[in-house]
């Protein structure tokens, strides 16, 4: 069966130890996380994560209801891509000169960075969007001389009227 | 009413009609051992001679009443000797709550004496843990470990107090009542699907796990394979659960399976899964388990659907609800032909395989117990070639009574196990067959059995040799015996006596029944050394990951 990448959000208690659950279930099951971001939510008790990973039929089924076995699991749900905003966050450092500096803002106005440092040697930028843009303007920095990249791992939310909802209470 | 926390540990045990703990006191768990000895009106507390003996006892009591088993260990040490006992009760879904002391909050994470993380070394083998730093947060904390231990798919709950939780005070409300754990409705469009399933198909097959012994539902499993003329085999987990002189019984299926067991399946053209995941020791090779059949898979965890076996259609629901079910749906009779071929498989001879009748082998001795004891006893084992042949030989007729860890295959389990089958079960005569390597492992407990005086019969199937190693050794390797033979010169009749119990020794088939009349009418523990020949083998024997077609039937 075909592997496709996946999107999956969790609602889940914020309590100490949740993300070792969810990161160890993963890995005993012999799934893989590609990126994991995690944050509050309105409600401080309940976090929300967002987890990229590939799989196929067999693959999503299982971790859809592995995920939901846990107790500290309010929801899981597999975003469909097509109705869903997916942003990833970068901040990427390069070697900068005043000769090079050129070349590295017309990237940054092309792919509408926004310059956050710069010293004599080195220009910081930020990037908002979607992985493969992100991917792009790495890709277009390199042969001028990547320092350092972060990345934040995606994030996701449904279009419209879409809401993300815990589960009534069993 | 202001309580300590270890007091509150004592009232949610009142509260959910805790009449047993096994456990081992220690630094850790002072405070909750002063309160467990002013509860022991109503609190009986079983010290084991090993926190592991405590977390199988435990696991034993749960399997045989269905109640919730209750194990106490202290920090560190204590803690760990639990795992094994926790990951068996998980494997095999066992209810029951585990609770650890821990060093007090403000050492927590300081490598302080006898620390560890059990929250952390439990999580994948627990349905959930917890740790609670606050004593305010405890009863609740305690009544939620309770109530995930037993609803949905049972299993093992840990909670671990750090010792100043257990002194600190706060006010406790008592609960009235506990709440009964709520159940889904049998989704309706699901249930129609099954029906008409079961309604298309000409050689409909129930195949049975632990999860119809869970559900209590082997009357209407029964019923169930009446109303619609269908076999009815089992796993190891699900034996006892439906009884074994029902006609349409026809054993286990799987590695060891029965010869008619594994035919009719096979033959079969709806497999009717009912509380059970379809593990690789039952199934073979899961291509060819899955061909030519459709699988109506009923079982309570959405996450078994399709996880081993892809199934045709899923009822996701309590077996017993699900059952009552299908069984007011009106559902029709198997064609005579099918029954007729199942019952020519039964009355095959290979069928019917016997060890020899001469000498004094398992079989023999198996059905000689069988014999002596009352229906509604408890049989316990460990694990390897004696396992098998007790879910082969030994005739199971009332649900609970088939004690074993199926799961994890946790050699050592059967001492505790036993013994907590026995003080669940009131003090039933309780058998334990084990064998001379799975006893040699945790043979202590014997001096815990003593100490109870419970009326427990330990059955030493001793052939010298780790035997179900041995039998793979002999088969797929060519008869290298890696590390199998035992040279232990270990008395069991003397190693009995020495721990104040009676110890036996059967060597020959014209003494089994004098000997076996002894044993049951001695009241308190007893070892049988049962002297059995070392290439005695457990058959049929389907070989790994292979099918019915490779079925070995005799040695």
């Amino acid at each position: 069966m075909e592997s496709t990448r996946l999107i999956l959000s969790l609602l889940v208690s914020n309590e100490s130890g949740v993300l070792t659950r969810i990161s160890g279930l993963f890995a005993r099951r012999g799934f893989n996380i590609d990126s994991l971001s995690v944050g509050e939510t309105e409600n401080p008790r309940v976090s929300r994560i967002t987890i990229q990973a590939a799989g196929d039929e067999y693959v999503r089924s299982q971790i859809v209801h592995q995920l939901e076995k846990l107790h500290d699991v309010k929801t899981v749900e597999l975003m469909d891509a097509s109705q869903t905003v997916l942003r990833e966050l970068l901040l990427v450092k390069v070697h900068a000169n005043p000769e090079t500096r050129g070349q590295v803002l017309d990237a940054v106005t092309v792919f509408r960075a926004k310059v956050i440092d710069l010293t004599p040697a080195t220009m910081t930028m930020e990037l908002t969007g979607e992985g493969t843009k992100l991917d792009a303007f790495i890709t277009y920095l390199e042969p001028l001389g990547i320092i350092e990249v972060c990345r934040t791992g995606v994030t996701a939310i449904g279009r419209g009227g879409y809401v993300l909802k815990a589960k009534e209470e069993e | 009413m202001k309580l300590s926390g270890a007091q509150i540990l004592m009232e949610v045990f009142r509260e959910h009609q805790v009449d047993t703990v096994f456990g081992y006191p220690g630094g850790a768990v002072l405070n909750i051992y002063d309160e467990i000895y002013k509860s022991s009106a109503w609190l009986r507390h079983v010290i084991t001679c090993h926190e592991q003996g405590a977390s199988h006892a435990a696991d034993g009591y749960a399997r045989a009443t269905g109640k919730t088993g209750v194990v106490l260990a202290t920090s560190g040490p204590g803690a760990t000797n639990l795992v094994t006992g926790i990951a068996t009760a998980y494997l095999d879904s066992t209810p029951m709550v585990a609770i650890t002391g821990n060093v007090a909050c403000s050492l927590i994470g300081r490598d302080s004496f006898q620390e560890v993380d059990i929250k952390g070394i439990t999580m994948p083998i627990t349905k959930h843990n917890f740790m609670v730093k606050d004593v305010t947060r405890l009863a609740e904390t305690l009544r939620e470990a309770f109530s995930i231990a037993i609803s949905g798919r049972p299993g093992p709950v840990l909670v671990d107090i750090p010792k100043d939780v257990q002194t600190a005070t706060c006010d406790y409300t008592p609960m009235d009542s506990v709440p009964a754990p709520r159940q889904k409705a049998v989704d309706a469009p699901s249930l129609a699907k099954a029906v008409q399933l079961i309604r298309e198909a000409e050689r409909p097959f129930l195949y049975i796990g632990g999860g119809v012994q869970i559900a209590g539902a082997g009357q209407e499993l029964v019923r169930l394979a009446e109303t619609i003329g269908a076999p009815i085999g089992s796993s190891m987990m699900g034996l006892s659960s439906v009884p074994h002189s029902h006609p349409l019984f026809l054993g286990m299926t799987g590695m060891h399976g029965r010869y008619a067991a594994s035919l009719a399946l096979d033959r079969s053209d709806l497999i009717i899964a009912v509380g059970t995941r379809f593990s690789d020791r039952a199934t073979g090779n899961k291509l060819e388990f899955a061909k030519n059949h459709k699988v109506l898979h009923i079982d309570i965890d959405p996450a078994e659907i399709s996880k081993n076996i892809p199934a045709y259609v899923a009822v996701v629901a309590d077996v017993k609800q699900a059952l009552t079910a299908l069984l007011a749906a009106g559902l029709p009779h198997s064609a005579p032909a099918w029954l007729a071929e199942v019952n020519a498989l039964i009355a095959a001879p290979d069928n019917h395989l016997s060890m020899d009748a001469g000498i004094l082998n398992p079989e023999n001795v198996l059905k000689a117990v069988n014999s002596r004891l009352p229906a509604d006893c408890p049989v316990a084992t460990d694990v390897g070639q004696h396992q098998m042949w007790a879910a082969q030989y030994y005739h199971f007729e009332k649900p609970r009574t088939f004690i074993t860890s199926g799961g994890l295959g946790t050699m050592g389990f059967g001492m505790g196990a036993a013994m907590g089958a026995c003080i669940g079960t009131g003090l039933k005569k309780t058998v334990l067959v084990t064998s001379d390597g799975s006893f040699h492992m945790n043979m202590n407990e014997l001096a815990t059995a003593v100490a109870n005086q419970l009326p427990l019969i330990v059955l030493v199937l001793n052939n010298s040799v780790l035997g179900m190693v041995r039998q793979w050794q002999t088969i797929f390797f060519d008869k290298r015996y890696s590390n199998t033979t035992l040279n232990r010169p270990t008395d069991f009749c003397l190693l009995a006596q020495a721990f104040g119990a009676k110890g036996l020794r059967l060597e020959t088939l014209d003494k089994m029944d004098s000997v076996l009349d002894k044993t049951f009418s001695l009241p308190g523990p007893v070892v049988v050394d049962v002297r059995i020949n070392r290439d005695e083998m457990v058959l049929p024997m389907i070989p790994p990951n292979g099918t019915v077609k490779d079925m070995i039937l005799r040695g």
